[in-house]
């Protein structure tokens, strides 16, 4: 029962894109990867636009006193099992925004984060990587 | 009796064959889709992968929503569609029965997201609800001059008439009338997929998942099998009504020919919004309906 659940899980990974607060570049490279040019769906991974029908939710930016409720709520919105992956260095440890008033802190004070990627912004490639890395780990 | 009958509703032609079939075309489509974008596209067991998460994830009702109407919907969609698809697969052997109950199943995939969604207290569902309706509205009219055109020919309003009419003088598709009903036909069955000209219920772009935008786990699964029976239905029901009846092997062809035309269109339009598409069901296709059905009168 638990392999099965594991091997769904494994072959169809649909993300949701929770931009909080970002730059917009980190979105931009996520947008990239899933472009006919990298062709995700190889692996089963669909864009989905609700965070009910999600497994993973991609994060990115910084988070900060106004975002950290709407991702929270995104993030119990969820139906569980589901990974939380931290796209950038912004959502990994708040980068240059760190010593900032209205920053409460990289994503993994407040959420179970699974892959970090590094990069400003990651690389598509880097993306994929990661993603890869943490479907293997399940 | 009672064994075969449920044999029959839940194993073949039911529940469990049109539904592992139906996943299959779903994975032609995304291949097809896949390579005429240049890509790879996904593996073969990818729709299965997919059902099977589903079926294992946590399923969540909203807040504040009706509990009991929020999860019976799909169910009433999935069972609409199983049932109309038993009756019309068994229509060359048994069933006597008439289009009417056809028309009426088939109404009730739209029906069920329709309350589903609205069910669902999200704006962006309700939305999405009434978008439905509208279409639904819509393609109906021209759909159901398009049916006639079968049933003037053959005088009779039994699906069993119309294919021995059509065993005795040649399939009903091979006339003036005939080509332009099942174009409307065609364009109908496109709106009742929600393929891409006609997916505006669903319009990910403006409103995300439309009426499904709530629903996760089993009840999503439901809504997604229901779409993946209604593809493998929709063309066995055009190939019955207008192209010779699902007895010889050619009928394999004739399915894929219309299952390409459907995926086809739906990869090379943009997506209409709804007054548009209301137009072109009703002035368009309804005036093409009625010179069609005009036509079967003077027997063209």
């Amino acid at each position: 029962m638990k392999d099965l659940r594991v091997w769904g899980l494994k072959k169809s990974p649909w993300v949701f894109h929770v931009a909080a607060a970002s730059c917009n570049n980190c979105d931009i490279e996520i947008l990239d990867v899933l472009t006919p040019r990298f062709d995700v769906e190889r692996f089963g991974i669909v864009l989905v636009g609700s965070p009910r029908h999600a497994d993973a939710l991609l994060v990115t930016g910084v988070l900060n006193r106004k975002s950290l409720p709407r991702v929270l709520r995104v993030y119990e919105q969820t139906p569980k099992p589901c990974l939380v992956i931290a796209v950038g260095t912004c959502a990994c440890d708040c980068h240059m925004f760190k010593d900032s008033y209205n920053v409460v802190g990289p994503y993994d004070r407040h959420l179970p984060v699974d892959v970090y990627i590094p990069g400003c912004p990651p690389k598509p490639e880097a993306i994929i990587a990661g993603v890869v890395k943490a479907l293997s780990k399940l | 009796m009672i064994l075969k009958a449920l044999f029959n509703f839940l194993i073949f032609p039911g529940f469990l064959f049109m539904v592992l079939f139906g996943l299959f075309l779903t994975w032609i489509d995304r291949k097809v889709t896949a390579r005429i974008q240049w890509r790879k596209g996904p593996p073969i067991y990818q729709p299965y992968a997919d059902a099977l998460k589903l079926l294992l994830k946590e399923t969540l009702v909203p807040n504040g929503a009706p509990k009991f109407l929020f999860l019976f919907s799909p169910l009433l969609g999935l069972v609409g569609v199983i049932i109309a698809g038993v009756i019309l697969l068994s229509s060359q052997f048994s069933f006597t029965g008439d289009l009417i109950v056809i028309i009426y199943l088939f109404a009730l995939p739209p029906i069920a997201i329709i309350i589903g969604g609205s069910s669902s207290k999200n704006p962006l569902s309700a939305v999405g609800a009434s978008r439905e309706m509208t279409l639904y509205f819509g393609y109906e009219l021209p759909f159901l001059l398009a049916l006639l055109v079968p049933v003037i020919k053959s005088g009779s309003i039994k699906i069993s008439q119309i294919l021995l009419y059509q065993e005795n003088f040649g399939p009903i598709l091979y006339s003036l009338s005939g080509v332009l009903a099942f174009i409307i036909a065609l364009f109908s069955v496109q709106a009742k997929l929600g393929f891409v000209p006609f997916d505006i219920p669903e319009a990910e772009q403006e409103i995300m998942a439309g009426p499904l935008l709530e629903y996760s786990g089993v009840s999503l699964l439901f809504f997604k099998l229901m779409r993946a029976a209604l593809l493998f239905l929709l063309p066995i029901f055009l190939i019955i009504l207008f192209w010779g009846g699902i007895k010889t092997p050619w009928v394999i062809l004739k399915f894929l020919f219309i299952l390409v035309l459907l995926i086809l269109l739906k990869n090379t339009n943009p997506r209409l919004r709804i007054d548009q598409a209301l137009k072109f069901f009703w002035i368009i296709l309804g005036l093409l309906g009625v010179v069609a059905v005009i036509l079967a009168f003077n027997r063209l």
